[in-house]
């Protein structure tokens, strides 16, 4: 049935073609990305780079490396904010927070980090309950050059009105401003906010699990995975994760639909944290 | 061929369009509708508390990969766009479009390359031209098309730029949209 729903009409098998020569030529796998908004941001990359068609993009995807890096990052998204959902927050302070301070040691990873600026808030959030000094966060994303944002921990100043927002529902009990200096129309993070961080390289298509952590972060970025996709790298946190270890999803995102529903148990079932089952 | 999928958009005034709409359908509505009310990026989910209490058919804010059940009505989350497969939702956090998120147009553009023939396209009352080019796809795939007549519509913009662009099938005062869903999406509909 649902077999006989998705026949493909041809923009789809160009995509299908596209996505194919990216990973032969590349390593870069899009194929199980979910097809309708790959489909949507492969339209409006061909706009932007005033392509007539996917088959046109097919040719400067084998001869233009530099446009497969502009490629590359037009099919991820980087939508992301400080104390993006501050009720987020705000759960996590309440509810999971007193589960860390049991452990000496805190390995937090979060996956799909973007430009940074969830994990700073997480750190912000850890230094203000006083455990920060025995947390490491692993933060890592796919892109290099969106890492390199992270890294440098400097955002626009025009954002700081509404990250200071975010930032008090989120439970902040603190001046914002005093995380960051205000510079040339910059905001630039306290370095301290780094201390305990770690950016690198990982992609959660085809790299495994690194270290064993306590906690792991990956808010909206399992939506631009199929189910497949999603179900391997539900195994992947699965089995990063310690026993007991808890899992942070998206506000819309569940593990309803994944073959890892049973395997963990609701902790604030609203925000999407989760607890994994021994 | 049936109709598998409704899909709806509206802005501006949505909210009593939507309500008026619901509480006509029948308990026994045989087809899944999808709406994208454009809303505040922080608003909860009380407007599907509010909706849901004018209607016996179950609706229910989308997660990611929710399935497509007949007679459900699912409703987009603020703050994200809301797309199509074949059988299921996905959501997206892509940049808004025409300051939109979640956009009509990507519902309903989604929802055209998915569900080709078997969809319906509606739009309602709505103050921008979010929507439109999404009819037009709708029609483009031979979905069937319905807007809401300008004159009965708390703000006329949306129908005027839709009616303007695309040829509508239907163009109906609210009261006889939900008539003409339920005979469309009734076993001798077509």
């Amino acid at each position: 049935m649902v077999l006989e729903k998705s026949v493909l009409g041809p923009e789809d098998i160009e995509v299908r073609l596209l996505v194919d020569r990216v990973y032969q030529l590349y390593g870069y796998d899009f194929r199980n990305y979910a097809a309708a908004s790959l489909k949507r941001r492969i339209r409006n990359f061909l706009r932007m780079e005033g392509l007539a068609s996917i088959a046109e993009l097919q040719r400067c995807v084998l001869q233009d490396r530099a446009c497969v890096e502009r490629l590359l990052l037009g099919l991820t998204v980087n939508t992301t904010a400080m104390f993006r959902d501050p009720s987020f927050y705000v759960a996590f302070r309440e509810q999971v927070v007193p589960i860390l301070r049991t452990y000496p040691f805190i390995r937090i990873w979060h996956a799909g980090c973007s430009t940074g600026q969830e994990v700073y808030s997480m750190a912000i959030l850890l230094q203000e309950t006083g455990i920060y000094h025995r947390c490491r966060i692993y933060a890592t994303d796919t892109n290099e050059q969106v890492l390199q944002t992270a890294r440098n921990g400097i955002y626009p100043q025009s954002q700081m009105q509404e990250y200071t927002q975010l930032y008090l529902k989120a439970g902040g009990s603190r001046s914002f401003s005093e995380y960051y200096t205000a510079s040339h129309g910059s905001a630039i993070l306290r370095p301290a906010l780094r201390q305990h961080v770690v950016f690198g390289l990982h992609n959660l298509v085809t790299d495994g699990s690194f270290n064993e952590f306590n906690v792991i972060l990956c808010r909206n970025v399992l939506i631009y995975f199929n189910q497949t996709l999603q179900n391997q790298v539900h195994k992947l946190f699965y089995s990063s994760l310690c026993k007991f270890g808890i899992l942070g999803l998206g506000k819309q995102e569940t593990l309803r639909f994944t073959a890892y529903e049973h395997q963990y148990e609701p902790l604030v079932r609203i925000e999407k944290l989760y607890r994994r089952r021994d | 061929m049936a109709f598998e999928l409704v899909v709806v958009g509206t802005s501006l005034g949505g909210l009593s369009a939507l309500r008026n709409m619901l509480r006509s359908l029948p308990r026994d509505f045989p087809t899944a509708i999808a709406i994208v009310q454009h809303r505040h990026k922080d608003s909860d989910i009380a407007l599907t508390a509010f909706l849901q209490q004018f209607t016996s058919l179950p609706v229910g804010e989308v997660e990611d990969k929710t399935q497509i059940l007949p007679g459900h009505v699912y409703m987009a989350p603020a703050n994200y766009h809301l797309l199509v497969e074949p059988g299921i939702f996905s959501l997206s956090t892509d940049e808004p479009v025409s300051y939109a998120r979640p956009s009509i147009d990507v519902l309903l553009e989604s929802a055209a390359d998915a569900y080709g023939e078997r969809l319906i396209g509606v739009l309602l009352t709505g103050a921008n031209q979010d929507g439109v080019q999404g009819l037009a796809a709708v029609k483009a795939r031979g979905g069937a098309t319905i807007v809401q007549s300008p004159e009965t519509a708390e703000c006329p913009v949306l129908p005027q730029a839709a009616i303007a662009s695309v040829s509508v099938d239907q163009v109906l005062p609210l009261s006889a949209i939900t008539a003409h869903l339920i005979h469309l999406c009734s076993p001798a509909g077509r």
